[in-house]
């Protein structure tokens, strides 16, 4: 275990591994999202509330799903960088933390899309919204503290523990805000008792947060590779592949 | 007094500054009575060595040993036995010299006192001790930082151009201090691109490019 | 030699750092005079009518506290970055973690404490019934020692860069949501009559969180802003 994860963590390995595994993760993405979107657009019958509106939950809870997800996934790999002094696991935090600002804005803007039509307004202070736009402020905070300090190996150790404190926070955030005011409707997939969405529903659903985890996992894998790159640049590895090709 | 017997080693130490390798496999044995000097020209890397010998800089690899432990898993006993300055002198402005040498001595040295009353006076620091530091000269500043060397009984001496500042007086004063610390078994480290009169201890070489 | 113990030290530097701050009241006073001025603010902007004064009270006092509070972050490690100071600290023998939390300590004590003793007289000019003070107070006395808190690991993060202003309010703000909630909250619900334990509690709570949580957070900040 110790040596694959050693092995994992050495760059021109984690460089090879990568390209070969990116475009299974993109090819995956590519077919789940094809396919459940034909499933939630189409075949997916028109909801008796909300009709065709709800169909943007096929994007829309995704999102969000993903924007919280990539935040621990970030946080995460914060922790292993500081703990074990692993660049490479810097290298992953980094490439995270722009996608996971670009998907909290998709939940937030879907979000609001969908909040026109059914609450007859763009943006509710309801709490999941306020804590999906507080999580954004982490994101751009994170971004914001990397790019005013030049120094790489310092602003990977800084943003680590901004990430890490903003773990601690997060679940403090969104119990404070749900105690604060909830009008958002409760979660219809992950209830006691299955779904409360018919399978024709449901099923496409479930294909697209497995389709937005791959292409997650596909643009992550692209940007951490630009990332070693970067900061491998005078390495030897890196010097002989640039030559070789 | 004599210093009991310690050593401060460092191992396969490398460190890069952007795209700069500032140094490279760095390695070194310091025991008592032996001085590190540090020399290179400027943007060599003295400072940042020094600093990462201190534990405020984190070497890229390889480790540092104090008695043969690492300094980031016994901060406590380094820290307890090791002295810094660098180019900031630690001053508040707003305290006279005094006040800073107490407070400064309040978080390491409970016995402290006598011997600050001692090293006012020996660096020469008597007329201006009642006046905060932001009042007093460059020189006077650097006195006042060098003063907490004479109060300390810690076995490492860690000096980042000691000389800067400094007149005639006062470089013979910082030589003659140095060279008791180490006739008494100290160990120092000094970063400086002059020569230096040290009478006493033997010199460790180090030079950086 | 004989090292000092926790105590000691932590007796050191308190009665330095406020020594400190009594030889820069000027400095000192600036958040406390922001606080009142934005205050005076909200009436300007919106209606100097009762009714809508008496709403928006109790959370323009805390959004007034939580801004002057980040604003007076600047000066917690600014300064002893500059001069060095904070570098001899971080090699000293005491726990790093455990000086920051006493400085922590003193910086709340001039630039918080003054806070809770003059809201009432800013909640005054909002009408704030007289029976609602109590929570008020309560609640700021215990959440702006959590602000501090938060905001000592945003200036410690901070603490290296030449423009850290703006930065700072960006990092800290987010995180201190929580304590804006139930501060607001605990005075909302004084002012109906109700029972206010409830936030209070979640305030003291997260005081304590933060209390074992922050200095380690800001110590390792430190570390990173020094190197």
């Amino acid at each position: 275990m110790w040596t694959w994860f050693h092995k994992l963590s050495s760059p021109p390995h984690f460089y090879r591994l990568s390209a070969s595994l990116i475009p299974w993760f993109g090819w995956l993405a590519a077919a789940f999202l094809i396919v459940s979107l034909y499933g939630g657009l189409v075949t997916a019958p028109a909801d008796y509330q909300q009709g065709d509106g709800f169909r943007i939950i096929y994007v829309h809870v995704p999102a969000a799903m993903l924007s919280l997800f990539i935040y621990m996934f970030m946080a995460t790999a914060a922790a292993i960088g500081v703990i074990w002094r692993m660049k490479l696991a810097h290298a992953v935090a980094v490439a995270c933390a722009p996608i996971g600002a670009s998907v909290t804005f998709l939940a937030l803007a879907t979000g609001s899309i969908w909040g026109k039509p059914m609450w007859g307004t763009w943006w509710a202070w309801d709490a999941r919204l306020t804590s999906e736009l507080i999580l954004l402020f982490l994101y751009l905070g994170y971004m914001g503290l990397r790019s005013a300090i030049d120094d790489t190996n310092r602003a990977d150790r800084a943003s680590a523990i901004l990430a890490l404190v903003g773990v601690v926070n997060v679940p403090i955030v969104h119990y404070s805000v749900t105690w604060w005011n909830s009008l958002h409707q409760g979660s219809t997939l992950l209830k006691k008792g299955g779904p409360a969405l018919p399978p024709d529903m449901a099923l496409p659903l479930f294909g697209m947060i497995i389709g937005f985890m791959c292409f997650f996992g596909a643009v992550a894998l692209t940007r951490v590779k630009r990332e070693v790159l970067v900061r491998e640049q005078n390495s030897k590895w890196v010097k002989d592949m640039v030559t070789s090709k | 007094m004599k210093f009991t017997e310690s050593s401060f080693k460092g191992r396969n130490l490398t460190l890069w500054r952007g795209d700069r390798c500032l140094f490279q496999n760095l390695g070194f044995t310091l025991g008592n009575s032996e001085w590190m000097h540090v020399m290179g020209g400027n943007g060599s890397g003295k400072t940042t060595l020094l600093r990462v010998l201190c534990g405020l800089s984190m070497a890229e690899s390889g480790d540092i040993l104090w008695n043969d432990r690492r300094i980031d898993r016994s901060r406590f006993d380094y820290h307890s036995s090791m002295i810094y300055m660098g180019h900031l002198e630690g001053l508040k402005g707003d305290m006279n010299p005094e006040e800073n040498l107490r407070f400064h001595y309040q978080l390491r040295d409970k016995q402290a006192g006598e011997r600050i009353e001692m090293a006012i006076e020996r660096m020469g620091l008597q007329r201006c001790r009642t006046l905060s530091c932001r009042y007093l000269s460059a020189g006077q500043r650097r006195r006042a930082a060098l003063a907490r060397f004479l109060v300390s009984q810690a076995t490492l001496w860690i000096l980042d151009e000691p000389f800067a500042n400094l007149d005639v007086k006062g470089r013979e004063l910082v030589e003659e201090i140095v060279s008791e610390h180490l006739e008494k078994g100290g160990m120092a480290i000094l970063a400086a691109h002059h020569d230096m009169q040290i009478s006493s201890g033997t010199e460790v070489p180090v030079e950086l490019s | 030699m004989q090292t000092p113990g926790l105590v000691d030290s932590a007796l050191a530097l308190l009665v330095r750092d406020l020594k400190l701050g009594y030889r820069r009241l000027g400095e000192l006073a600036n958040p406390l005079v922001f606080f009142l001025v934005v205050a005076t603010l909200f009436p300007l902007a919106t209606s100097p009518e009762k009714e809508l004064l008496m709403e928006i009270g109790p959370g323009i006092v805390w959004v007034a506290a939580l801004l002057s509070s980040v604003l007076a972050l600047d000066t917690l490690y600014r300064s002893d970055m500059d001069d060095g100071t904070l570098e001899q600290m971080a090699l000293s023998p005491q726990p790093l973690a455990w000086l920051l939390l006493i400085k922590t300590i003193a910086h709340w004590l001039v630039s918080g404490l003054p806070l809770v003793i003059l809201a009432p007289l800013v909640a005054q000019a909002f009408f704030l019934p007289a029976d609602a003070m109590p929570a008020m107070v309560a609640s700021l006395a215990l959440g702006t020692p959590t602000l501090s808190l938060i905001g000592s690991i945003g200036a410690a993060l901070t603490a290296g860069l030449r423009r850290g202003g703006a930065l700072v309010a960006m990092l800290v703000l987010p995180l201190s949501m929580p304590i804006l909630i139930f501060g607001a909250r605990a005075t909302d619900l004084a002012m109906d009559g109700l029972d206010v334990t409830g936030p209070l509690n979640l305030l003291a709570a997260i005081m304590f969180l933060a209390l074992s949580l922050g200095p380690i957070a800001a110590a390792a900040a430190i570390r990173v802003s020094l190197d």
